[in-house]
């Protein structure tokens, strides 16, 4: 094994496309345990740590582009505004150990269907900024996922930042697990309003090969909040419209039955939580309908 | 590959290190610091916990070239030269925080940290800051009275 470690973004696409095997290694808390139990002997690892410009963030009029090695820590406590959906992802990421070391890019790059940072990326709606020595490239969030930990980079890519759009409206993250901390999601949901739009976005965790958008749940819901006005009169959402949002988003996901827990358990539990997040998603643009009418 | 780094205040350097061992192999094989523990190696446990710059990290999931020019401050570097035990440290040994002991390496640094930060935290703060540290003897109730222990005593010294 030969450790890369380039001290700037331009020799580490150079090494990349030296050696297109290489993994690369940021906070580490994904590849350094499949080293640990001998799963994987990469011939390469390149340590990406010592590139500054992965750990900051800029924010633009209507997007952050977000370096790929910001840890979850930071974002927490720094993008709660911009991003509320991510920032409420990385408070569930595992512990603060690994919320001070793993950042957006790991949880890409592996494209794990469990990466709890999946949901929040796919409900806010953004792209990936991935780069090689050919050239940098967005790609759609919605065509990043490609298959169980398969994703849509080249061998000789890296990912350089996420570009996502601002929040114009509240967001959630639910995610379910036997305990609160350190616990990988049975399975986890992201939803975003986009009043701008007018629009719902969702993405669903562990319950698919891929994460994915329950897109007919969201265009089901626009519609239904289009056509009895809701986005102006702030009214609250019709039981039987949460009902048919959810149950649209339980028939999205394709889950397995595994250790962790049953499809037909995913299948409910998704549906509860589209209901929930749903709730308290409107519920704060209602109020914040109401605190701007009082101003 | 080599790797110098400094660790407790002094400049380290391990060689012959191989390029996919973790920062804890180094500390507790090659360095003779075996206070850092190995238990999960996954970074579920928090039994390894060390400072890198400054920011509680599980050393499993570190590789050891990571560290390379950085500082790392371990549970060995909390007690004064003289053996004087840390304020986090006589307080888990006066609530009677410590059982078998394994987990107590790993959480004494992460309180530390957090009292750095942190000087009167509340019971949340304290859940929050150690969920990355398992004990599997204590139930975590004397965990807590020894954090509660040594931020009060830390107040009172100011």
């Amino acid at each position: 094994m030969e450790f890369l470690r380039p001290a700037t973004w331009q020799e580490a696409l150079a090494a990349k496309a030296e050696h297109p095997t290489a993994v690369p290694i940021a906070g580490g808390t994904d590849v350094m345990v499949e080293i640990n139990f001998d799963h994987r002997r990469p011939d390469h690892l390149l340590d990406l740590n010592r590139i500054a410009e992965l750990e900051e963030w800029e924010t633009g009029e209507d997007t952050v582009r977000l370096g790929a090695s910001v840890p979850y820590s930071r974002i927490m406590a720094g993008l709660r505004t911009e991003l509320p959906g991510l920032a409420l992802a990385s408070h569930t990421v595992a512990s603060p150990q690994i919320r001070n070391r793993g950042g957006v890019g790991g949880n890409l790059g592996t494209a794990s269907p469990a990466g709890d940072a999946h949901p929040a990326l796919l409900a806010g709606g953004g792209a990936v900024e991935a780069e090689s020595v050919r050239g940098s490239r967005l790609i759609p969030i919605d065509d990043f996922y490609t298959g169980v930990k398969r994703n849509a980079l080249a061998p000789d890519e890296l990912i350089r930042a996420v570009h996502l759009k601002k929040a114009t409206g509240p967001q959630q993250f639910s995610k379910v697990g036997t305990r609160n901390a350190m616990v990988i999601a049975v399975c986890a949901f992201g939803i975003a309003l986009h009043p701008d739009t007018r629009t719902v976005r969702t993405g669903i965790g562990s319950a698919a090969p891929t994460p994915i958008r329950a897109k007919a749940a969201e265009e089901f819901l626009a519609a239904a909040m289009d056509e009895a006005g809701l986005w102006d009169s702030g009214k609250p959402v019709p039981p039987a419209v949460a009902k048919q949002f959810a149950d649209l988003v339980s028939g999205a996901a394709n889950p397995i039955d595994d250790v962790r827990g049953t499809a037909t358990y995913r299948r409910h539990a998704l549906g509860v939580m589209a209901r929930r997040t749903l709730g308290w998603t409107w519920q704060q643009y209602r109020d914040h309908q109401g605190s701007k009418s009082c101003a | 590959m080599r790797v110098t780094f400094t660790v407790n205040g002094r400049p380290q350097e391990a060689d012959d290190v191989w390029e996919g061992e973790s920062l804890l192999y180094v500390l507790r094989e090659r360095m003779g610091l075996p206070g850092s523990k190995n238990a999960c190696e996954q970074g579920e446990c928090g039994s390894c916990t060390v400072r890198l710059d400054g920011v509680p990290v599980c050393s499993c999931l570190v590789a050891a070239g990571q560290v390379q020019g950085r500082r790392v401050d371990t549970v060995e570097g909390l007690a004064g030269e003289d053996g004087e035990l840390s304020a986090i440290q006589q307080a888990f040994v006066d609530a009677g925080a410590v059982q078998c002991g394994f987990c107590t390496p790993g959480l004494l640094v992460a309180a530390d940290e957090l009292l750095e930060h942190n000087p009167s935290p509340s019971d949340g703060d304290i859940r929050e800051a150690l969920s990355g540290n398992l004990c599997r003897c204590t139930g975590y109730e004397k965990i807590l009275d020894a954090v509660r222990l040594a931020a009060a005593r830390t107040g009172q010294g100011v």
